[in-house]
């Protein structure tokens, strides 16, 4: 039998997803050309500012950079700050996809 | 061992506070309720009172803080009425909607504009619909009694209590009040068990922002949407109900004083015409029926103690035989009628009891109502019911043309 809700008042445990799955949000997928991007060009951490402008926080700062479209809002900070304009923001068709 | 001493309403609010260890008090000053947490203030100052007195800026403040005080696991009291409690109004939702055993004493005061300090019951009235519940005190004995009795139902059924009374009426005016022994109220009184902790060894977002639907978990268990949750808080307050009759019960079997559950009768059974109404405006009407029997109408009152939950069943036993009813009320639905009246009226639909109902605003901004002007209110209503009159208002006392 499916565990049911006994809490009385609104609450969770803070746990990742746990605001819910946001990337079914986005209108525009951020898509990272690494043959732009500084850190994967220059192949050790560097640059790094759609980490650190990303309002989600979504943004892994690793070599290559990661963007985690479960939660992406598609909000487009990233490419618009991104120095090397390695960031394009691709719109979704008229069927979501 | 307990005793009688003579007392204003006020300190009998802050004794029951005492009584109940309240383990933290915020509140703002605002006439006439200021002397509740002023005599609390002085107990925690002098040591008395083994409590965390913590002063705001508003009332709105005080509120947030007892919300987060009761979140964390502590019995938690304030004071407040009119402009204050209604500045209050979105914090009492989060109170409620938290489910916290809150415990609130509103002084009942009229509501500007214009300015009035005086009482009425416009203030809490207007917070109906906050899932509070309310219970409306008839002297000062009942207010220290209604303090205790309400942590024990709030601390059970997870909903927070005003406890109102009559600004000036009680809250300024001295009787003799017992106040029972500290051992016995802690029998009465178990320690309050909060539903949730929250604490730094298990952390939580509490009251997130909740969709519309239910949801799963990171764990994968459904949880409640918005809609779920506020049932939840329905379902609370219609329950509370046995609760609230239980503990009061058992108050009178500890303490022998009984105040009634959800609601009280004075000479009901015979009675060819009842006197409802909430606080010292239906300890008046009980004088009113004596009067009125004394000339030979069979009158009797009826007092409504809780209006939150509302008494459904109560009503409609109270009400089913009798032939007229009058309810006299210290607040207004403006547009409609008294709050009482509808409420009254709608618990006697589902009854099929059509019963002739008629409605006198009264009191509203202080103004003095007395007994022979209930008395007399009630006479002209029973003959313009036996002239045919079924549904009336009535603004008493005031010029209305």
């Amino acid at each position: 039998m499916e565990q049911k809700d006994d809490n009385i008042s609104a609450m969770c445990k803070p746990a990742v997803g746990e605001a819910g799955r946001t990337g079914d949000w986005r209108d525009a997928t951020p898509v990272i050309d690494h043959s732009k991007c500084i850190a994967s060009v220059k192949n050790r951490p560097a640059c790094y500012l759609c980490w650190l402008y990303c309002p989600d926080g979504i943004v892994t700062a690793g070599v290559p950079v990661r963007i985690d479209l479960e939660y992406c809002k598609g909000c487009g900070i990233c490419a618009e700050e991104c120095p090397a304009k390695a960031i394009t923001m691709v719109m979704h068709g008229e069927d979501g996809k | 061992m307990s005793h009688v001493e003579i007392m204003t309403g006020n300190q009998a609010a802050a004794w029951g506070a005492k009584l109940a260890k309240v383990q933290v008090i915020s509140a703002y000053p605002i006439t006439p309720s200021t002397p509740v947490t002023e005599t609390i203030s002085q107990w925690v100052e002098r040591g008395e009172l083994k409590s965390e007195y913590i002063r705001v800026e508003s009332e709105h403040s005080v509120m947030t803080v007892c919300v987060s005080a009761s979140s964390v696991g502590a019995r938690t009291f304030t004071a407040t009425c009119s402009h204050g409690l209604l500045y209050m109004h979105e914090q009492l939702h989060w109170a409620a909607g938290s489910r916290l055993p809150i415990v609130l004493a509103c002084v009942n005061r009229g509501v500007g504009a214009p300015w009035s300090i005086f009482n009425d019951q416009q203030d809490s009235i207007a917070q109906r619909d906050t899932g509070w519940i309310q219970i409306y005190c008839r002297d000062n004995q009942e207010i220290l009694d209604s303090v205790l009795q309400a942590y024990r139902i709030a601390e059970q059924v997870y909903c927070p209590v005003m406890v109102c009374y009559d600004g000036f009426i009680l809250s300024h005016t001295m009787m003799p009040v017992e106040i029972p022994a500290a051992e016995q109220v802690d029998r009465f009184l178990p320690p309050y068990k909060p539903h949730t902790i929250l604490s730094p060894e298990e952390p939580r977002n509490i009251n997130p922002v909740i969709f519309p639907w239910q949801r799963r978990d990171a764990e994968g268990v459904l949880r409640d949407g918005y809609m779920d949750i506020r049932w939840k808080l329905q379902n609370a307050l219609e329950k509370s109900r046995d609760v609230i009759v239980e503990t009061g019960r058992e108050f009178a079997e500890a303490f022998g004083r009984d105040h009634g559950g959800m609601l009280w009768t004075y000479l009901t059974e015979d009675a060819e015409v009842l006197i409802a109404g909430m606080g010292s405006l239906a300890t008046e009407a009980t004088t009113a029926a004596d009067i009125l029997r004394g000339e030979g109408i069979r009158a009797g009152a009826v007092g409504v103690r809780v209006y939150r939950p509302f008494p459904r069943a109560e009503v409609r036993e109270a009400f089913k035989n009798a032939p007229a009813v009058v309810v006299f009320e210290k607040d207004i639905s403006y547009g409609y009628e008294g709050a009482l009246c509808s409420d009254i009226k709608a618990a006697l639909y589902g009854a099929g009891i059509r019963t002739p109902i008629h409605n006198f605003i009264a009191g509203l901004g202080g103004r003095d109502v007395k007994a022979r002007e209930l008395a007399e209110a009630v006479r002209s209503s029973l003959a313009a019911i036996a002239a045919g009159t079924n549904e009336r208002q009535t603004w008493l006392n005031c010029v209305t043309e």
